[in-house]
């Protein structure tokens, strides 16, 4: 069954430089695998297309179950350089919860 | 000292709620108040008013929220750490002793001021010997921006802090010196927290993390269940409660709004991280993966288990360098076809710029309305075709001032010669605005002395 991010995650993001971090939670520790299998990095990058000019990197928080995106290049040169509304990368977090996955029933 | 100590967070960042320090020190027990003040390009916008006054370079609007409180934290022996110094950390101590000493309060406060982390005037120096302050992203050495700096600071870690606090201090006022530094040092100085005892250390750095922006751990800017987390109008800053083990509890005071949730605590510890796993500061590099929460009871949330690896021999330096020129202009398209209209007076407008050949490094074209947030991904769900209104904002830039000025007086003619039902020039001509960039380096600890003073007011 389909289902979008939102759903059944959670995130924050931030910035470092030109980076933004996205972290995304699951709501239901039951879920954290289906993020763990389906958001991978490359499926990131591919949801990212266009709007970032970096590699994607994925780091896994099983504790708190919740992984962490690095996007490189997503903020138009970082926070004082930038011209988007967004230069610190505050809203990606609910843009990657766009995104749409395959959850089991 | 073994009890339990209470750190309180009274501003998350230079513009927080003014409310939220009284709040804290009035609102039930706390031990110390810690304030951060510093994000990476502060330091450039304080080193430039220090250039035009010699009695400036500090987050100014401490002094105020400090001289509302400190007769409570005389009465209650509530100690502070700031790094609200800026790059002018000295300047900063006297403008609060002079306000302590209004309140009738000389001789019965102590002032610590941490500095040192300031390299701007030993660059070259630094340089000539060797260190070649490489930007971390790119790897340019920083001889390609030299000439450009603006400010470079180190930044420094909880010892300073500590040792302020162990030679008395009520206050402590520091320049650049880590986010979760402020936290730690308090409890390092009443734990008695040997320097290598690094889970210790990583537990202390978690929990600075988490309380160092303030409302944001205690229902601020919080995802989950948004429109039910209670009173935000009245919300209750995040108070660390922490014990010598090095486990402590997330909490706030009685009768605030907002809350605490393993979710929100959650999305505060996620809020610009890294690589979990090193989490690298100058006290040590804590492990993200090994934190585990629990909420104990409501609005308590139990944070246990961080394990942290001995620090490094280096320490990150921020640098801030004068990169160029920006500016934004808006107008506003009403309906019918605001989308449509939006996107005409953008093609106008860029090829107007075409025809002056002016020389922008960038131009950037955004729909508020439709898709200024999620760009792509936003125009793709929706059907923008029936939008009531579009904001066309249109930015550029440019190594100098001139093509953009230039472009500041080519967005209000759209009003009349470009497309209909446009409104919202209200604010005049948008201004050129330098733009200052970050570059972050490393450098060895052993060439950064950090210097503590401590005085009585």
């Amino acid at each position: 069954m389909k289902k979008r991010l939102l759903e059944i995650a959670h995130a924050r993001s931030g910035d470092k430089g030109d980076t933004a971090n996205v972290g995304l939670i699951a709501l239901r520790p039951g879920d954290y695998p289906v993020l763990v299998k389906q958001v991978t990095a490359a499926r990131v990058a591919r949801h990212f297309r266009g709007m970032i000019t970096g590699k994607v990197e994925r780091f896994e928080l099983p504790n708190l179950k919740a992984l962490n995106f690095l996007l490189h290049g997503a903020l138009d040169g970082g926070g004082t350089i930038s011209l988007k509304t967004d230069a610190q990368g505050k809203v990606l977090s609910t843009a990657l919860l766009r995104m749409e996955i395959e959850v089991p029933r | 000292m073994s009890r339990a100590i209470r750190i309180a967070a009274g501003q998350g960042f230079w513009g927080d709620w003014p409310e939220a320090p009284y709040r804290q020190v009035t609102g039930g027990r706390v031990d110390y108040l810690m304030m951060d003040y510093l994000a990476e390009v502060t330091m450039s916008i304080m080193q430039k008013q220090k250039s035009r006054d010699p009695s400036l370079g500090y987050a100014k609007d401490f002094v105020p929220l400090m001289e509302r409180i400190l007769p409570i934290l005389a009465e209650r022996r509530i100690r502070v750490t700031a790094n609200a110094g800026g790059v002018n950390p000295r300047a900063c101590a006297a403008a609060v002793a002079e306000a302590a000493r209004r309140l009738g309060l000389k001789g019965k406060l102590k002032i610590g001021v941490v500095s040192g982390d300031d390299l701007l005037t030993r660059l070259d120096g630094l340089l000539a010997r060797g260190h070649s302050l490489r930007n971390l992203d790119t790897g340019r050495p920083l001889g390609d921006v030299r000439d450009r700096v603006l400010s470079a600071n180190a930044y420094l870690g909880a010892w300073p802090i500590v040792e302020a606090l162990r030679r008395g201090a009520d206050i402590v006022i520091t320049g650049r010196v880590t986010d979760t530094g402020l936290t730690l040092a308090p409890l390092i100085h009443a734990f008695d927290w040997p320097a290598d005892a690094w889970d210790l250390m990583a537990a202390g750095t978690v929990a600075g993390h988490i309380i160092e922006c303030g409302a944001q751990a205690s229902g601020g800017n919080c995802l989950v269940d948004w429109q039910r987390i209670p009173d935000l109008a009245n919300v209750g800053y995040p108070i660390l409660d922490a014990r010598p083990d090095g486990s402590f509890e997330i909490v706030k005071h009685p009768r605030t709004g907002g809350r605490i949730s393993v979710a929100g605590v959650t999305e505060q510890l996620v809020y610009e991280m890294g690589n979990p796993r090193e989490y690298i500061t100058p006290d040590c590099v804590a492990d993200f993966t090994t934190i585990q929460l629990r909420q104990v009871r409501k609005d308590s949330v139990r944070v246990s288990g961080v394990r942290g690896k001995p620090a490094t021999d280096k320490l990150k330096v921020s640098i801030a360098y004068f990169y160029g020129y920006k500016a934004v202009g808006t107008l506003v398209y009403a309906w019918p076809d605001a989308l449509a209209k939006a996107k005409a007076a953008d093609r106008i407008l860029r090829q107007r710029l075409k025809d002056l050949k002016l020389d922008f490094e960038a131009i950037h074209t955004e729909f508020v309305g439709v898709d200024a947030t999620h760009g792509r991904l936003a125009r793709e769900a929706v059907g923008s075709d029936d939008v009531p209104e579009v904001q066309l904002r249109v930015g550029v830039r440019a190594r100098d001032e001139a093509p953009v000025e230039r472009f500041t007086r080519e967005i209000a003619p759209l009003i009349l010669n470009g497309p209909p039902s446009v409104t919202g020039f209200a604010g005049g001509r948008p201004k050129p605005e330098e733009i200052v960039a970050y570059w972050p380096a490393l450098i060895d600890k052993q060439v950064v002395q950090p210097t503590v003073e401590v005085v009585e007011v």
